[in-house]
């Protein structure tokens, strides 16, 4: 039987989201008698190839997120959002308080010990987008699997239940965060 | 809080916030210092309290501070654009000499006097697009209210239809006396033979309160009539308390001799404030006929009422937030049980009714129970005021037998061409016209008394999309399925209305809709989602209409959220758009 493709990306998020999916320890043994990696930081594979399932770490804050992303919906049959960031926008939306001009503002030009004050304007430079996104603003997501980052176990749980074919779904201590 | 008991009316938080916002135009952080020392409550009470109720503010509104209502009945914010555009001011901002702030609040209960609004507090009726540039005149002018022409302030009563309420003339004391001989069991046996329901909405067995609460351990009670008639659509308490306030007392007094209650409050919406003087010289008559205050026509009970005003907020008509709100709180649902018939208000014993529901009670007791079931159909007995606007040629009250078909008040209402009609208020149904033969009745469709009709010239959308702004302004924010989820329907439905909505937007939709239905803390929330459900339900094609064919378009558009970043960086290469 083939494996099943998994494809994983870090838009914008603090890696969190996949060292915990790391956590599962030898379990990614086991696991990867099912599943191959395409694009992923784990193995640096830069493009996603069409996949069966696609993980997102991580909010939408420039325009390259948006291009990663969508090549990521039309890739993988089966799209998840993972974390805090990727479904509510997370702690990089916290900046949605403010203006996109006070943020760059205070970081490149006003903030103390900054020399020779430029907002950088590279062409190799995303763009910034004015305020962060969830990433089911931009795209359709198939499930979600919540945490901060979410637990190993949760990782496993929602593989293992679409290996098997099964719709997936997240026992409640999984679900609880306080 | 045994000093609470005897809370006085001008002491009370939300009627002094309310003189310093009329005084100070705003509640600063001075005043709240001050007057949380001079009420003697903690400061951070005083604070939630200024931040929850709409209709204080801690930045300044102008000399003329004017809201435009924005129901579907007895709004048109296109007046209130002109105002704005005549006036040289932002919605929402107050114009940089402090001269006039403009802005939107929810239904006022004008729906049958057309586009209305308050300026001060105070209601102007039946505003025509003619009158907008006189009043941009006179506000320019600094003419004092008490110069502006009287007949703006003018509320008329529309009675349409009389029925057994309002047919039947009252005599001040007129059921008092009728009590004499008979105990407070007899009373609620009559009441509960009679077979009254409450008319607040909810439908609950009068009698049986009436009991329980008479019934319940406590070291005093409380009766509370509920007056804060924020259900966009309805007028009825107005015209009770316009026209025949001397029942609703008498109904609250009944009440208080039967349950054991001293003290009762009359919770009156900020939006009706202009009722306010005739309500008080009314309790102070009865009070000089010895219908009020102690030894009550020497039947040997003393019983007074006070009247606490509200400050614009929908929720605090939500019975257990009301009570929240005369304790001078934010109006924020308790959990029940236990309901208020046993730890109510001070955690007191308390009925909370309808203003209808007391005015049927009071007439009960005087005529007995055999005249109210004269009316009605078996399970629904008596009669039902219903408040009728929207598009028909006579909008007012209409006061009929349970029972009664929709097509039949279309009728009467001289309404053609209909679309469709909201019952209940945006937390009713929305009924499609093949649905018009349904009887107005607790076993059919039940109903506050809301009753707003749309014809074929509505859109219909647009009017789903107006409940929806509503339930996201006026959810309290206490339990986040209805928080979060009243705001992503209007967000849905903003999406829907701008032709940027998909099938999957829709079906993301009724997921919410349903997700917030089942798990709100309260009415409010588990209500809220009705009119999107029941567009979805009844009218597919409208959605479907509107629709994107594709799989999913982005909530927001994706190059002009890059416009910014681009002016930062004075870019404008092929990276730089999406
Ligand atoms: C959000 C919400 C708003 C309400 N608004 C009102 C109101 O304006 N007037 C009213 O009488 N009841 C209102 N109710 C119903 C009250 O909670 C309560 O059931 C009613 O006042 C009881 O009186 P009744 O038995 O005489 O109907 C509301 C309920 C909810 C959930
Ligand atoms: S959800 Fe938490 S762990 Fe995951 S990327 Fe965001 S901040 Fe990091
Ligand atoms: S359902 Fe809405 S209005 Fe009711 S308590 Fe929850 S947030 Fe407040």
């Amino acid at each position: 039987m083939p494996k099943v493709r998994v494809a994983t990306t870090s838009l914008a998020g603090c890696f969190g989201c996949h060292m915990s999916f790391l956590d599962m320890d030898e379990r990614i043994v086991g696991l990867l008698e099912h599943v191959e990696f395409s694009r992923s930081p784990i193995n640096d594979i830069k493009h996603c190839e069409p996949c069966d399932i696609g993980l997102i770490e991580g909010a939408l804050c420039n325009a390259d997120n948006v291009h990663v992303l969508k090549e990521f919906r039309e890739n993988c049959k089966i799209l998840i959002a993972v974390g805090a960031c990727a479904i509510n926008g997370g702690v990089p939306a916290m900046r949605n308080n403010f203006t996109l001009a006070e943020c760059l503002e205070e970081a490149f030009l006003d903030e103390i010990g900054v020399d020779n004050p430029q907002i950088p304007n590279d062409v190799e430079i995303p763009l910034l987008l004015s305020k962060v996104h969830p990433i089911h603003e931009v795209v359709k997501v198939d499930y979600y699997l919540p945490g901060c980052p979410p637990p190993a176990d949760a990782f496993v749980k929602i593989l293992t239940d679409l290996l098997e074919g099964k719709e997936p779904s997240l026992p409640k201590d999984m679900l609880h965060y306080d | 809080m045994t000093s609470s008991y005897q809370l006085n009316q001008t002491d009370h938080l939300l009627h002094v916030l309310f003189n310093e916002q009329q005084k100070s135009l705003h509640i600063s952080n001075a005043a709240i210092t001050s007057i949380a020392a001079q009420l003697n409550l903690p400061r951070a009470q005083v604070e939630s309290v200024v931040d929850f109720y709409s209709f204080f503010h801690r930045t300044p509104r102008g000399r003329f501070d004017i809201l435009f209502s924005n129901c579907t009945s007895c709004g048109d914010l296109k007046l209130m654009q002109q105002l704005c555009e005549r006036l040289q001011v932002k919605p929402d901002n107050t114009r940089a000499d402090g001269l006039v702030s403009i802005g939107q609040t929810s239904c006022i209960g004008m729906c049958d006097h057309g586009v209305s609004l308050l300026v001060n507090g105070i209601t102007l009726t039946s505003i025509s697009a003619q009158q907008i540039d006189h009043m941009a005149e006179l506000i320019e002018a600094e003419t004092a209210l008490a110069q502006w022409p009287a007949s703006w302030f003018k509320v008329g009563n529309n009675i349409r239809k009389e029925g057994l309420l309002l047919a039947s003339s009252f005599e001040p004391g007129g059921a008092l006396k009728a009590m004499a001989g008979r105990d407070g069991a007899a009373i609620i046996d009559e009441i509960t033979a009679a077979g009254l329901k409450g008319r607040g909405g909810a439908g609950f067995a009068t009698g049986m309160k009436w009991k329980f609460c008479r019934e319940a351990q406590g070291d005093t009670r409380y009766v509370v009539c509920n007056a804060d008639e924020g259900e966009p659509g309805t007028f009825k308490d107005r015209i009770l308390l316009n026209s025949h306030a001397d029942t609703v007392f008498e109904g609250m007094t009944i009440c208080g001799s039967v349950i054991g209650a001293k003290q009762g409050y009359l919770y009156l919406r900020g939006e009706y404030r202009y009722m306010l003087a005739a309500l008080e010289n009314t309790l102070q008559q009865r009070r000089e006929k010895g219908l009020l205050g102690s030894n009550i026509l020497g039947l040997g009970f003393d019983f007074d009422i006070h009247i606490v005003i509200g400050a614009g907020a929908y929720i605090c008509g939500e019975e257990s937030a009301l009570i929240e709100s005369i304790e001078e709180k934010p109006g924020i649902p308790r959990i029940r049980p236990p309901f208020p018939v046993t730890q109510g208000l001070w955690g007191q014993p308390t009925v909370v009714n309808n203003v209808e529901t007391l005015v049927a009670a009071a007439r009960i007791v005087l005529h007995g129970h055999h005249w109210f079931v004269s009316s009605g159909t078996w399970q629904s007995r008596g009669s039902k005021l219903l408040s009728v606007s929207g598009d028909c040629a006579r909008p007012g009250i209409y006061e009929y037998g349970f029972g009664i078909t929709i097509n039949e008040i279309l009728n009467d209402a001289g309404a053609e061409h209909v679309q469709a009609v909201q019952i209940g208020g945006p937390a009713g149904r929305l009924i499609p016209a093949d649905h018009f033969e349904h009887r107005i009745a607790f076993e059919d469709l039940a109903t506050g008394g809301s009753f707003m009709i749309f014809d074929h010239s509505r859109d219909l959308l647009e009017v789903i999309h107006n409940f929806a702004r509503f339930f996201a302004h006026e959810s309290c924010g206490f339990c986040t399925p209805c928080r979060v989820g009243t705001t992503l329907l209007k967000n849905g439905m903003d999406k829907i209305c701008s032709g940027h909505g998909t099938a999957h937007d829709v079906d993301e939709m009724n997921r919410t809709a349903a997700l917030v239905s089942r798990r709100s803390h309260c009415g409010l929330g588990m209500t809220a989602p009705n009119p999107i459900r029941d567009g979805v339900k009844y009218f597919p094609e409208l959605f479907e209409a509107r629709l994107l064919h594709q799989e999913m378009e982005p909530e927001f558009n994706l190059d002009a959220s890059l416009e910014e970043a681009r002016n930062l960086t004075h870019r404008d290469d092929e990276e730089a758009h999406l």
